[in-house]
């Protein structure tokens, strides 16, 4: 462990600065402010750290600029370059571990037993789920062809096919398939008997074609008895797709596979998909930025476009299946980022029961986690290729966002659920998204770290949206989002989530929790209360009280906890240590001054 | 003038009716002298009822022989009517165009409307310069009520009371008013009770290309700085426009003349680049276009932000001004009654609680724009729509009321009024029945005998069945002086007003239905278990007597 003393941490946005200590444990660099009276504490999980710079030496000191995966970005001046190095030095040993056992999720133990901790992980069941969509069914059942990861080693073990999918027909598909990745069901909307299908691109090149592939197809498109066609979405550009066939993959002739209806949608690839946040985050962190700047920066950075684009295909899906009745064959290159995105928020759009907080956890467990989404090469959880690092479950959950916008009474979860969410898919805390596929996992993780899920639940009254309706989901099963791009918004709440003085400083969602919560205070009192004056009426009637009675109506009054205030605060379980707890601000009745301040952004005089 | 001369047809039959996310109405159209009437035959209720103060612009086009008239209004909504036959259509396109356009203000339909309610309070004498002067009084004694204008001759867009240094006197006024643009000598804007702070506002002074001087001018505001202590002048112009302004006989305080106070130029936009800015923003909000790019870099290019953030940052320097540096502030661009009164207004807002209360907020409209002079009818008469030459149209006070929504949203338990509350003085203040917004300043008001007249919006706003709506129910008053972020990400656009009619806002108004079921509930479960525990203590009294022992 070192410490340093003295350091300055600069703020992001303004001329301030606080002085304190910084503190680099085997997990965490702490910075411990020196002044007595507010001592605010900053936890920086080494994993956070996307990347450690130390600027040339100043008259004041050497700076050290860290820049973390969940958008903080901390400026610190160390007094001594020798004692600034030194942290340098650590820091770069201890950001990129080499194997998986160094991760946190290996050292993090929150005082649980082996019990609790195996219950965590049974919270979300895959088989369960599939049995609410209501598979296996007369047309679709469980393959148990990829049993050992044989047959596809991204894949999980079970997999629901159609019954016409004979065992040879899915080997010979997954042959003829990106790793092997062969068309399988992972969401069948019951309605309709309309089924969403997931593969990797067909190994088609210019002419090469594969008779089990083409009936791997038409299997799906016999399951569904309403509709003949199928869609199979590329979501890639046509450009993407075209250039894949040199390499001898591509995407599927239509004149080869009968009853196809082929579909590009256009969503861009990881590489764009990474400098396009890299550009944005560059905008956005940039000091005095005019709205014009930010307005430019934003369009170049081509962000939203992407997350419209995403959002968009998403649409469609949604409208073959349940306006349509089609079933859906949705695909990209190695079908686990673009395909995956639109998957799951397909079918957010067409489930409300993804909409919940537990449904929400079960959807990413299965479209993302069991099928093989590349969190640890994505989120850079090892020393890997810089290449392989880019921001799509992010996007995912942007998405989602922009639809809790829209729909500010559809969600049971809070966009707070999403941004804990996000840290924790990066802080590499927790078992459920380390590795690259289920496969690895099961090697990893279930004997040694802690599910997510298990700790989301457990602080679930943080997360829940004060305004969601249950019943919306009976009236409104399918979300028809307007895509007119004036909808999509800049994710302050996200990409600011510290920079505070950006933020609102009274927040409704928080008030509106804080209320809630308070009502189902005052209903069990009133309930205790009301129970409590009928005792009184009970023994009023008996003439010969007995004393005891009234001693124990008495108690039970003052058990009645004194009236509420409606100005609790709710935090987060580990607010302190994620900087959560630094969204929500206190907006109560008697706000206090400190939180309404001069801050950064208001004008600084000029002459 | 009788309307009927502009009336060429009165009624079709037979006209389809479009608007954005409603179903279509098939009715009778009815012009009568200000509105323009929509109704369904079947069981005819009325389906639109529109001022055609309110319609902006009209469009025709033809197919066959049946026309449609695509009416934009000024509160940015568009409509579409579809008439059978050529003629009809032409008729009713002229003669809403000539309604629409009409010069005379005695002939607008707050001098026709008749009141369906009850006035319980009048408006028009809700705000009172005599009243909000006794308040004043009751904190300082150094400041006097001043009839120096009572007729409206030394400064005709001054109120006929103003409030004034104490020591200076009627004449020395005078000679004020003569080295102030438009005869606006400073005046009192507010007094920061805190700290006995004061802002004031004027018009430029009048140095010319010679660099005149007025003694008068520099005793009157030297006059408002404690002993010892600098004022700040915030000129909204950049220093080039302010220099310019010399050429042209305006100017700004010369440094070697008022060595007291320091000057900062900040660059808040004339009204022509204002009204472009609205154009180009509304316009890119039409745009159904599905390019976010194409969108992102409307929205840029229309400035609109860029204005809010400009005004929003100027107001937030006047306020640190006074607040934190303890300075007095003298606040002026070059009439004083557009970029001036969006400084001080919101300002005020954000140094004073009492702006935030829907009262307040009246109060303070009546105050910094009406009483000081804003020209609402040559801003407002047309909106985003407009074509061809303008007459000095700019979104001033729309610009005020997007920058308050902007604070509304980062403060959303400080301010007692809700969003509506600010759509409807933004619809009022461009066509509406009431009286309030009419005119240009309190001397054309007074000369238009309005509150004989009309009816005022507060009138109407403040019984309790209307105020309903317009309360907010998050609430919780706030003593402190509010601080808002102007970073571009914080700002955002107004969708309330700019995408109001492009979107369906089912799902937004029943969240806010939501919200405030949440608490009403809220306030009703407190009652309950209030009552209950009364209830209880009396049951308890009653029964204790049994047992003393």
């Amino acid at each position: 462990m070192i410490s340093v003393e003295q350091v300055r941490l600069l703020d992001r946005f303004s001329n301030k600065s606080t002085t304190g200590t910084l503190h680099l444990t085997a997990t965490h660099l702490i910075f411990v402010e020196s002044n007595s009276t507010s001592a605010q504490e900053i936890w920086i999980l080494h994993h956070h750290i996307a990347s450690v710079e130390k600027l040339s030496l100043t008259t004041s000191g050497c700076p050290l600029v860290i820049q973390c995966r969940n958008f903080r970005m901390v400026h610190f001046v160390v007094p001594r370059e020798r004692d600034c190095h030194d942290v340098y030095s650590s820091l770069l040993r201890l950001l990129r571990p080499e194997s998986y056992d160094e991760l946190y999720a290996f050292s993090y133990n929150p005082k649980q037993n082996d019990r609790q901790r195996e219950e965590g992980w049974q919270l979300i069941d895959l088989a369960a789920e599939f049995e609410r969509m209501g598979v296996p069914c007369d047309q679709w059942q469980l393959t148990d062809v990829n049993r050992d990861y044989k047959v596809c080693e991204t894949y999980p073990r079970d997999l629901y096919v159609p019954i016409t999918a004979s065992k040879p027909i899915i080997m010979g598909s997954s042959k003829f398939r990106s790793k092997g990745r062969f068309p399988v069901l992972t969401y069948f909307y019951q309605e309709k008997k309309a089924a969403v299908c997931r593969s990797s691109q067909p190994l088609s090149g210019f002419s090469a074609r594969c008779l089990e592939d083409e009936h791997m197809l038409q299997a799906v498109s016999k399951a569904n008895p309403n509709t003949r066609y199928i869609y199979v979405i590329d979501t890639r550009p046509k450009l993407n797709a075209l250039a894949n066939r040199a390499a001898g993959k591509g995407y599927e002739n239509e004149d080869n596979y009968s009853n196809i209806r082929f579909q590009f949608v256009g969503i861009e690839n990881i590489h764009v998909m990474r400098s396009s946040l890299q550009k944005l985050q560059e905008v956005v962190g940039t000091r005095a930025l005019s709205v014009t700047d930010y307005l430019v920066g934003l369009e170049n950075s081509g962000w939203l476009r992407h997350v419209k684009a995403i959002v968009d295909a998403a649409i469609f899906l949604t409208r073959a299946v349940t306006v349509e009745g089609a079933s859906v064959l949705v695909h990209c290159s190695d079908g686990w980022d673009r395909t995956a995105q639109v998957c799951s928020l397909g079918s957010l759009l067409m489930d409300p029961y993804y909409r919940t907080i537990k449904g929400f956890m079960v959807l990413i467990e299965k479209d993302w986690i069991s099928f093989g989404h590349k969190f640890a090469d994505r989120c850079d959880q090892l020393d890997g290729d810089p290449k392989e690092v880019s921001p799509i479950f992010t996007q995912f959950l942007e998405c989602v966002w922009q639809l809790t916008e829209q729909f500010p009474q559809a969600f049971q979860f809070s966009e707070w659920f999403l941004i804990q969410i996000h840290e924790h898919v990066h802080s590499c805390q927790f078992g459920n998204f380390l590795g690259n596929s289920q496969r690895q996992r099961e090697e990893l993780v279930k004997e040694k770290t802690h599910s997510l899920w298990a700790h989301l639940l457990s602080g679930q009254q943080n997360y829940l949206n004060p305004l969601y309706c249950p019943s919306y989901g009976y009236t409104n099963p399918v979300l028809e989002p307007s895509t007119l791009p004036c909808h999509f918004k800049f994710w302050r709440n996200m990409y600011h989530q510290f920079d505070r003085p950006m933020h609102p400083r009274q927040s409704i969602l928080k008030q509106a929790l804080t209320l809630k919560e308070n009502n189902r205070e005052l209903e069990s009192i009133a309930q205790n209360l009301q129970a409590v004056s009928a005792i009184f009426h009970v023994i009023s009637h008996v003439h010969q009280e007995d004393e005891d009675e009234l001693v124990e109506g008495e108690e039970a009054r003052e058990d009645i906890p004194v009236g509420s205030d409606g100005d609790r605060t709710v935090e987060g379980g580990s607010a302190t240590e994620n900087g959560y707890g630094e969204l929500p601000l206190s907006c109560g009745s008697k706000p206090e001054p400190a939180m309404v301040s001069l801050e950064f952004g208001v004008a600084r005089m000029t002459c | 003038m009788e309307f009927a001369e502009l009336i060429k047809t009165p009624r079709v039959d037979g006209v389809v009716l479009h608007r954005p996310f409603l179903p279509l109405v098939e009715g009778t159209l009815c012009l009568t002298g200000h509105h323009l009437i929509l109704s369904s035959r079947q069981d005819n209720t009325e389906e639109l009822w529109l001022l055609h103060a309110d319609i902006d612009f009209i469009e025709k086009r033809f197919v066959g022989s049946s026309g449609t008239i695509i009416v934009k209004c000024k509160d940015l909504r568009i409509i579409q009517l579809d008439i059978p036959g050529m003629e009809e259509c032409l008729n009713i396109a002229s003669s809403i165009e000539a309604l629409s356009t009409l010069d005379s203000v005695s002939l607008m339909y707050p001098f026709f409307y008749r009141p369906m309610f009850e006035v319980i309070e009048d408006g028009w004498n809700l705000f009172l310069p005599e009243e909000s002067f006794k308040d004043l009084e009751s904190m300082t004694d150094e400041w006097r009520l001043s009839e120096v204008n009572r007729d409206f001759s030394i400064c005709p867009s001054y109120p006929p009371l103003v409030v004034v240094p104490k020591d200076t006197d009627d004449d020395t006024l005078l000679k004020v008013a003569s080295f102030r643009h438009g005869g606006r000598f400073p005046v009192l804007s507010y007094y920061h009770k805190k700290n006995g702070m004061v802002m004031m506002r004027a018009g430029q002074p009048l140095i010319g290309p010679n660099g005149r001087r007025c003694k008068e001018d520099e005793k009157l505001i030297n006059a408002t700085l404690r002993a010892g202590k600098r004022g700040y002048i915030i000129d909204t112009r950049a220093t080039a426009v302010a220099q310019q302004a010399k050429a042209r006989g305006g100017g700004f305080e010369q440094e070697a003349n008022y060595p007291q106070w320091r000057r900062i130029h900040k660059t808040i936009e004339r009204y022509s680049v204002l009204q472009d800015s609205l154009i180009k923003l509304v316009e890119a909000c039409n745009d159904q276009s599905h390019s976010m790019d194409r969108w992102l870099s409307k929205l840029e290019a229309s400035n609109w932000l860029s204005h809010i953030k400009e005004i929003l940052t100027t107001a937030c320097l006047a306020a640190q001004c006074i607040d934190r540096e303890g300075a007095t502030v003298l606040v002026h661009g070059t009439e004083g009654t557009d970029s001036t009164l969006q400084v001080t207004s919101l300002a005020q807002i954000l140094l004073d609680p009492s702006c935030r209360t829907i009262r307040g907020f009246q109060a303070l409209v009546e105050r910094e724009w009406l009483q000081a002079g804003h020209p609402f009818q040559h801003r407002c008469a047309q909106s985003a729509y407009s074509s061809g030459k303008l007459h000095g149209e700019a979104p001033i006070f729309l610009l005020f009321l997007d920058c308050t929504w902007q604070i509304l949203r980062q403060f959303p338990c400080s301010f007692e009024f809700n969003e509506n509350f600010l759509v409807l003085l933004f619809e009022h203040a461009y066509a509406t029945q009431f009286g309030t917004f009419l005119g240009n300043s309190a001397a054309e008001r007074a000369t238009l005998k309005l509150p004989q007249k009309t009816v005022s919006l507060w009138s109407w706003v403040n019984r309790p069945q209307e105020m309903e709506g317009f309360v907010n129910p998050l609430y919780e008053p706030n003593s402190l002086v509010i601080w808002p972020s102007v970073a571009p990400q914080s700002l955002q656009l107004w969708e309330g007003v700019f995408l109001r009619w492009n979107r369906s806002s089912k799902c937004l108004d029943e969240a806010y239905e939501e919200m405030v079921h949440i608490i009403e509930y809220n306030k009703e479960l407190q009652k309950k278990v209030n009552s209950l525990r009364r209830q209880l203590a009396q049951l308890e009294t009653e029964g204790s007597p049994l047992h003393t022992p």
